[in-house]
């Protein structure tokens, strides 16, 4: 990704696109229709704040269940946030009806996961991609063919196949139809929910480099969600790392790869495969143990305590908030109350072993384990 | 499971208290003068007026509605027009026959389409399998009076004619009469009502048959070495039987249709011919008495189905 | 958007250069694959060909009437009826033979042939559009509205449809209206509860929320996105209907409450023929011939559009294999 780090970044105001503030998104479990006690409640998105400017690409990354999807769908305003707030270039998203929202509509997009569940199966792609132009009442005809059309070479498809049906197209290309439908109003935000997640591998590259060429080009802001760290490394300008409803860790992706604060990031980027083998080999994996808790009774204190190497009593208790640490640059964030130093490094192998640390016991050994040799 | 059925009898009240409901909106309260529709349309002028105060006509709608509920309630669905009758005698006197034709059909058309599908599936691209779905699919697209008439024209005229004279024209003779004379008129109604809807069954059960027959559980069994017969009606039938359940549930109103019918074709003086004779002579109380009761059985079978229902497949109870 | 970029399009799009084409390439639409294999189908084609034949017979009847000059109400009671008073039998002025009032039975049948075409048509036609927006309504906006409208349904469904139908007819007294709205409103519930069940899983695929995430209102996203993909098994649900509602219509004429008599139909032809069969079988023969030829016709080709729609629906064998 070559944006360069003046490119759009900074508006004229200073304004951020868009700001979301304490963000929080709870589904009700079970039926609520006679019982009003609701019980159990899946708490997807738990008080998440952060910021997107012009031009910049976020990433979002986490594990399957960690919210990231919720999210996005949040943003986009697919969902109505249980609370928090939600600024878009100015303008307060948070609890406008639909109709109010209709405006919106076409300044934020989104491009989902699933190349084959996106586009409508019964409908001609000239028809799926003019679709906005259709909604918002815009061009007509053939003035509206001749933009499809457009768009559709913009992305890399022939025009001709202005008619033909989505099972005519492979997977990348489907996404390509994705993308463009996406494109058609020239939105300032498009919330990317893993585009290339359900893609061959090759295929991978070429979506994302039409990404990046498409943002370059119309100074597009990204939402990118993914759950593979290194491609959102390529993308993004910034990442942020999810854990269970919270963001954990927020940096520019130089810092946050070179000097993650954050026990799970760095378990996260020990996970990601490398090509060579024989690197693969040398170094050491950090396996976490344990599954990732269910998001309806979620951990007391800091979400991943249970998993986490460097644990102690207090995690089980505070919660620790997303804020840089002295030293670090104002926009890496991090919540943890014992952030990694500078090369600290986490123990390969099982962490933490079985009986090391026991979160509800009053007292509980405290000492982080010894670092490997 | 008690929960389920509780459910089910809540379900089947609300539908009769609409029904009756209904029927009591169509025939007091429509856009149409209900005191000249029960008088008759030759009527004068003071039997209307004599009509309107007898049946409470005058009354407000609610309160009429309210004793109507009220007298239905006690099983008192009035009196016939035509001799003073109460309903529920006519009804008991003709259920008999109605009963006949009904229960014998159900049966008839259950044995005859589950056994016929079963053929066809355990021969499957075979003669017997073919000739079945062939004469399925005709006698699915017959209408039940016309098999009726043509039986009555087949069976029973061109026998006859033949002097063989085993199949009467119609007419009813109770079973405790004489049970042969009774089987022997119930054979052509029978066969009339159960054909058609045997029909649907016999694909039904063939599909589902076929289904379940090609499962990995029937190929362990009879890798077992299950005789082919056990495999067939003990595992095979009993997954099929589910959807045959559900389809009878919703076939309760074509029986009832077709009871009507064949009786008018036979000439059975049961309940369908009693309500086509009472149309005719606009005897409301009858009409609507046995609407009711049509609606009221419709109720109470399809709960007696849902009940197997949920004894054949457990997943049902729990839902 | 007027710029056009370089976009570095790698090999694997297999997409070939960009230029124009000599004829614009139209999609093969799943409507149009259906059709091809429906084309191909011996029998779909056989029974289209009966139906069309029973469409002209509809519509020619008066040609035919004019032919033999008989019409479909004139009584003959001294060519057409026997010294006794007795139906005539098939010959060379009554090809069909006459009824009791000495009525031509082939021009009659021809007559009829309009009445349940048009019923069993229009009914179901009415049917499947009521039952496919309400069954719309009921699977998108859920919750309450779904909620009503299914009660509703399920009540619908639970009434005895013959016997209410006789109770409705009459008292407002018979009619081909009130036969083809008494004949609609007993079928589309069927319509409604598969349509809605249908919406209920379409709702939740993502073209639904990326229609929604454009700004789409719910009654483009109902008819849009949705429809286009509950229409399939709609279409082989009105196939099959039709020649149902044809019997419904024969049932009621037979009744005495269908369309008024003397205007022939088949169902009221079969009704007087009962009095007459043993001398008359002509009278209970080609009526019913009619009917069962038109049933089946619809019935078979009802089979073959639902092959066509769902190739993997083995119509031999009954399974989605």
């Amino acid at each position: 990704m070559t944006v360069a780090a003046g490119t759009g970044r900074t508006t004229e105001t200073g304004e951020p696109l868009l700001r979301a503030e304490n963000v929080v998104k709870h589904f009700p479990l079970g039926s609520s229709s006679l019982f009003r006690r609701s019980r159990a409640v899946v708490h997807a998105v738990d008080d998440v704040t952060f910021d997107i400017r012009r031009g910049e690409t976020l990433g979002l990354v986490g594990e399957t269940g960690c919210g990231k999807s919720t999210l996005a769908r949040c943003v986009a305003r697919l969902f109505d946030l249980t609370s928090g707030r939600l600024v878009f270039d100015g303008h307060d998203i948070s609890t406008l009806s639909r109709h109010q929202l209709r405006p919106y509509r076409r300044r934020i997009q989104m491009i989902f996961q699933d190349p084959y569940g996106s586009l409508n199966p019964r409908r001609r792609v000239g028809s799926i991609i003019g679709d906005p132009f259709a909604i918002h009442g815009i061009e007509e005809g053939g003035e509206r063919k001749s933009k499809v059309q457009n768009l559709m070479e913009l992305v890399g498809l022939n025009p001709e196949h202005y008619n033909r049906f989505p099972s005519e197209f492979s997977g990348g290309q489907r996404q390509r139809i994705g993308v463009a439908r996406a494109l058609a109003l020239q939105p300032d935000l498009i919330v990317a929910d893993e585009p290339v997640s359900a893609l061959d591998v090759s295929i991978q590259a070429q979506v994302i480099n039409l990404l990046a060429a498409v943002q370059s080009e119309f100074g597009l802001a990204y939402l990118f969600i993914a759950h593979d760290l290194s491609i959102v490394r390529h993308v993004s300008d910034r990442v942020a790392v999810m854990y269970l409803g919270k963001i954990v860790e927020i940096a520019g992706r130089h810092d946050l790869y070179t000097r993650p604060r954050h026990p799970y990031t760095k378990a996260l980027q020990s996970a990601v495969p490398v090509p060579d083998p024989d690197l693969a080999d040398k170094r050491r994996r950090i396996v976490l143990t344990g599954d990732v808790p269910s998001p309806i009774v979620p951990p007391r204190g800091c979400r991943f305590h249970p998993r986490c190497p460097k644990a102690q009593q207090r995690c089980s208790v505070e919660e620790p908030r997303l804020e840089p640490l002295a030293g670090d640059p104002p926009d890496h964030g991090v919540a943890c109350h014992f952030p990694l130093a500078d090369g600290e490094e986490l123990p390969a192998g099982a962490v933490p072993p079985a009986g090391a640390f026991a979160p509800s016991a009053p007292s509980a050994p405290s000492d982080t384990l010894p670092a490997a040799p | 499971m008690a929960r389920f059925l509780l459910r089910r009898v809540a379900l089947g009240v609300v539908v009769l208290w609409v029904v009756a409901t209904l029927v009591f909106v169509l025939y007091f309260v429509a856009p149409h003068d209900p005191a000249r529709l029960i008088a008759g349309r030759q009527a004068t002028a003071q039997t209307l007026a004599d009509v309107k105060r007898r049946l409470g006509l005058d009354r407000p709608v609610l309160s009429q509605y309210g004793s109507y509920l009220w007298r239905l309630l006690h099983g008192n669905l009035g009196y016939s027009f035509v001799n003073q009758e109460p309903v529920t005698s006519i009804i008991k006197r003709d259920l008999p026959v109605t009963a006949s034709v009904a229960f014998g059909g159900a049966i008839l058309w259950l044995v005859i389409g589950v056994l016929s599908g079963v053929l066809a599936a355990t021969r499957p691209r075979s003669i017997a399998d073919r000739t079945t779905t062939a004469l399925a699919l005709f006698f699915y697209s017959m209408p039940t009076f016309l098999l009726g008439e043509l039986l009555l024209l087949g069976l029973f005229f061109r026998l006859h004619l033949a002097g063989v004279d085993f199949f009467p024209g119609g007419g009813y003779v109770g079973i405790t009469t004489s049970p042969v004379e009774w089987a022997r008129h119930m054979i052509l109604p029978w066969i009339t009502i159960a054909l058609v809807t045997a029909a649907t069954y016999s694909r039904l059960t063939r599909g589902a048959m076929l289904d379940v027959l090609g499962e990995d559980y029937i190929r362990t069994a009879r890798a077992k070495g299950l005789r082919e017969r056990r495999v067939v009606y003990r595992h095979g039938l009993r997954s099929a039987l589910t959807p045959v359940v559900t389809q009878f549930g919703i076939d309760l109103g074509t029986l009832l249709g077709g009871i009507i019918v064949t009786e008018d074709v036979f000439s059975l003086p049961g309940l369908g011919q009693q309500i086509v004779n009472s149309i005719t002579r606009q005897d409301l109380p009858v009409i609507i008495g046995l609407v009711i009761l049509a609606s009221a059985f419709i109720v109470v079978a399809n709960i007696a189905v849902d009940a197997v229902y949920a004894v054949l497949d457990p997943r049902v109870r729990l839902s | 958007m007027t710029q056009r970029l370089a976009i570095d399009v790698a090999v694997g799009d297999g997409l070939g250069p960009v230029g124009p084409a000599k004829r614009p390439i139209e999609g093969r639409s799943p409507w149009r694959l259906a059709f091809e294999r429906l084309r191909h189908d011996r029998v779909a084609i056989a029974s289209s060909v009966v139906i069309v034949i029973i469409a002209l017979m509809a519509i020619f009847a008066p040609v035919v009437a004019h032919l033999v000059g008989h019409g479909p109400n004139d009584q003959y009671r001294t060519t057409g009826l026997s010294p006794e008073g007795i139906p005539v039998g098939p010959n060379l002025r009554f090809l069909l033979g006459t009824d009791e009032l000495g009525r031509d039975v082939m021009v009659r049948v021809f007559y009829g042939a309009r009445i349940s075409l048009l019923v069993g048509v229009v009914a179901s036609s009415l049917a499947v559009s009521v039952g496919v927006v309400i069954g719309l309504m009921a699977g998108y906006f859920g919750r309450v509205v779904d909620t009503v409208l299914t009660r509703l349904m399920d009540v619908n469904l639970s009434l005895p449809y013959l016997v209410f139908a006789i109770a409705l007819i009459s008292v407002v007294g018979p009619s081909l209206l009130i036969s083809i709205v008494v004949i609609a409103f007993f079928s589309f519930a069927s319509v409604g509860r598969i349509v809605r069940g249908q919406v209920l899983s379409i709702k939740e695929k993502e073209y639904v929320e990326a229609a929604r995430s454009l700004g789409a209102s719910d009654v483009r996203i109902m008819f849009v996105d949705i429809l286009p993909n509950v229409l399939a098994p709609v279409i082989v649900y009105l196939t099959l209907l039709i020649p149902l509602s044809i019997v419904f219509e024969a049932t009621l004429s037979f009744l005495g409450l269908g369309v008024v008599p003397p205007t022939p139909s088949w169902g009221g032809m079969l009704a007087s023929s009962i009095d007459y069969y043993q001398v008359a079988w002509w009278y209970v023969v080609f009526p019913g011939l009619g009917l069962l030829v038109t049933t089946l016709s619809f019935n078979l080709l009802g089979d073959s559009v639902r092959d066509a729609f769902d190739p993997r629906y083995n119509r031999f064998f009954g399974t989605t294999e």
